[in-house]
C-alpha cells in the first residue's frame, strides 16, 4: 500500500459536484473511468498523442492522460456524457457525427467530439482548414477525417441557424 | 517470453500493472507564491521538481525516467502568468501558455515570430497546458522556444532562495536537459527586446507528423533597409545537444543582398555548427541538411516579409 497520504479533490463532472480522495499520482482520465464510471472518455494511447481521453477543463480542451487529478481539483470537466441538450436530444455535434458518417468504430468520437465542442466555442464559424488544424491532437483510424471534418461543419452551420451545404466534390 | 505471455502483454484490455504508464509516487504541492515554491523546492532539494504544463514531465514520470518524490504545480501562482509591454521590451510570465501566446494581441503587434512559432507546437490540446517557461526551462533541444529565445536575444529571470538573477537565453543551456539553471531556482519569466518595427521573421519546422519535434528547425528575424540586410539573427532547433545560435551564418547576411551565393555560404555555416543524432527523424547528415534548408527557406521568408 502507498505511504502517500491521499488528497481531497473537488470538481464539477458533467454540472454535477464529486468529492473524492485520491492518490497524487492517479490520472485524471483513470479518476474518471474507474472512480466517477464516466467511461466515456477513453483511453487510446496513454502517451498523450491521440485525444482519445479529451475532456474539457475550465473551457480547454485537454488529454485528461497527462494531468493529475489533483491538478483539476476545483475545476469544471465536461466530457461526452456532458454534451447532449438539457432535454437530451443529440447536440447539434453530435447530430453532426451522425448525419455526416463522421464516425466508424466510434472509439475516437468521444474526444473528437468534446475537442471540436471547444473549437466551435472560439470559432464560431471555421473554415475547413481551421477545422482540420484544430482536431490535429485527435486520431482517427477510421474515417480518413473526411467526414469528421463535415460534422463540424454541419454542426457550425446548424448552431449558426444556417443550413449546411457540402462543398461540391 | 513465451508466445502466450507475450499475446496476454500485448492485449489492448489487460489488466494495467503496477508499473505500466503509472507515474511513481509523491507528494503534491500548489503553492500560491513564488516565495512559498522557492521554500518547498529549497526544503526537498532534487527530490522536489516543479510542474508548468507538465506534457514533458508527467510522460517522462510514466516511463518512471523521472521520479520527483515531491511535486510543486506552480499553476496557482498568479505572479508568473501574463504578458506585460515595458516599452522596449516584452516580458512573459513561465506559466503562460502556448494557446495564451497565440491569442495575445500584444505579441501578434510586436513579436509575430511567437505566434508562428507556438502554432507549430504539438498539437491543440498539449498548447492548452504548455507554458513557454516550461519549455525554456526543461533545457529538452527538441523544444521549439529556446532556439527561438537565442534567435531574439531574450532573458529568463530567475528566482532562487539566494535571491534573483538574469540568466541570457544564449548562455543558459549547457548539454541536453542541462541549463544554467540551479536545482532551487525557478525561471518566473522571459524578457524579450522588440525587434524594430517592420522586421521580417520566419520559423521554419520540418516535422515528420503533427506533434512531433522537429527534425530540424529555424529562427530567423532580420531588418533591411532596400535590398541590403541591415541587420540578421539565426538559431536552430533539434540539430544538437542544445539549441544553437548560428552567429556565423548571421554576419555573413548581414550587409548582404540576400544574393544566391550569400545565401549557400550562410547554409554551409549553419550546418557547420550542428551535431545531430541519427534517430527516427533521419541519419545525422539528413538532419544536418534540412537544418541548412530550414535556414534557407526561413532566410528567403524573413527577408520578404521585412520592410525597407
Amino acid at each position: 500500500m502507498s505511504d502517500i497520504d491521499q488528497m481531497p479533490v473537488t470538481m464539477t463532472v458533467n454540472g454535477k459536484k464529486v468529492q473524492r480522495f485520491v492518490d497524487p499520482r492517479t490520472l485524471l482520465i483513470h479518476f474518471l473511468r474507474e472512480d466517477l464510471n464516466i467511461t466515456g472518455p477513453h483511453i487510446g494511447c496513454e502517451t498523450s498523442h491521440c485525444g482519445a481521453c479529451t475532456v474539457d477543463l475550465d473551457g480547454k480542451s485537454i488529454k485528461a492522460c497527462t494531468l493529475f487529478a489533483v491538478q483539476a481539483n476545483g475545476a469544471q470537466i465536461t466530457t461526452i456524457e456532458g454534451m447532449a441538450n438539457a432535454d437530451g436530444t443529440l447536440s447539434a455535434l453530435q447530430e453532426g457525427f451522425r448525419q455526416m458518417h463522421g464516425l466508424q468504430c466510434g472509439f475516437c468520437t468521444p474526444g473528437m467530439i468534446t475537442r471540436a465542442h471547444r473549437l466551435l466555442q472560439e470559432n464560431p464559424n471555421p473554415t475547413e482548414e481551421e477545422i482540420r488544424f484544430g482536431i490535429a491532437g485527435n486520431l482517427c483510424r477510421c474515417t480518413g477525417y473526411q467526414n469528421i471534418v463535415k460534422a463540424i461543419q454541419y454542426a457550425a452551420a446548424k448552431l449558426q441557424g444556417r443550413e449546411f451545404q457540402e462543398a461540391a466534390e | 517470453m513465451t508466445r502466450s505471455s507475450f499475446e496476454a502483454a500485448a492485449r489492448w484490455d489487460r489488466p494495467r500493472e503496477e508499473n505500466d504508464v503509472i507515474p511513481g509516487e509523491f507528494i503534491y504541492h500548489r503553492p500560491s507564491s513564488v516565495a512559498e515554491a522557492l521554500a518547498i523546492l529549497a526544503s526537498h532539494g532534487d527530490e522536489a521538481r516543479p510542474l508548468a504544463g507538465g506534457h514533458s514531465l508527467i510522460p517522462m514520470m510514466k516511463l518512471r525516467m523521472a521520479a520527483p518524490e515531491h511535486l510543486i504545480d506552480l499553476s496557482g501562482v498568479a505572479d508568473l502568468k501574463g504578458i506585460r509591454d515595458e516599452g522596449g521590451s516584452v516580458v512573459i510570465g513561465a506559466m503562460t501558455t502556448q494557446h495564451e501566446l497565440i491569442a495575445s494581441e500584444l505579441l501578434a503587434a510586436k513579436l509575430p515570430i511567437i505566434r508562428e512559432t507556438s502554432l507549430l507546437i504539438a498539437d491543440p490540446q498539449i498548447r492548452y497546458m504548455g507554458t513557454l517557461g516550461g519549455n525554456v526551462a526543461n533545457g529538452d533541444p527538441g523544444n521549439d522556444m529556446p532556439a527561438l529565445m537565442q534567435c531574439l536575444n531574450a532573458t529568463y529571470l530567475a528566482a532562487g532562495n539566494g535571491g534573483e538573477r538574469e540568466i541570457a537565453a544564449r548562455d543558459f543551456y549547457e548539454a541536453a536537459y542541462f541549463t544554467a539553471l540551479a536545482p532551487d531556482e525557478l525561471v518566473t519569466a522571459i524578457r524579450i527586446p522588440v525587434p524594430a518595427a517592420g522586421h521580417g521573421f520566419a520559423y521554419e519546422k520540418l516535422k515528420r507528423k503533427v506533434g512531433d519535434y522537429a527534425t530540424a528547425a529555424a529562427a530567423v528575424i532580420l531588418t533591411r533597409d532596400g535590398s541590403t540586410v541591415t541587420g540578421c539573427s539565426i538559431a536552430l532547433t533539434n540539430v544538437g545537444d542544445t539549441p544553437l545560435l548560428a552567429s556565423e551564418a548571421a554576419e555573413i547576411v548581414t550587409g548582404s543582398g540576400l544574393d544566391a551565393a550569400t545565401v549557400d555560404r550562410a547554409v554551409a555555416a549553419a550546418e557547420a555548427i550542428t551535431n545531430p543524432a541519427a534517430d527516427g527523424r533521419g541519419p545525422a547528415e539528413y538532419r544536418t541538411k534540412m537544418a541548412g534548408v530550414m535556414v534557407h527557406r526561413a532566410l528567403a521568408r524573413a527577408f520578404e516579409r521585412a520592410g525597407s
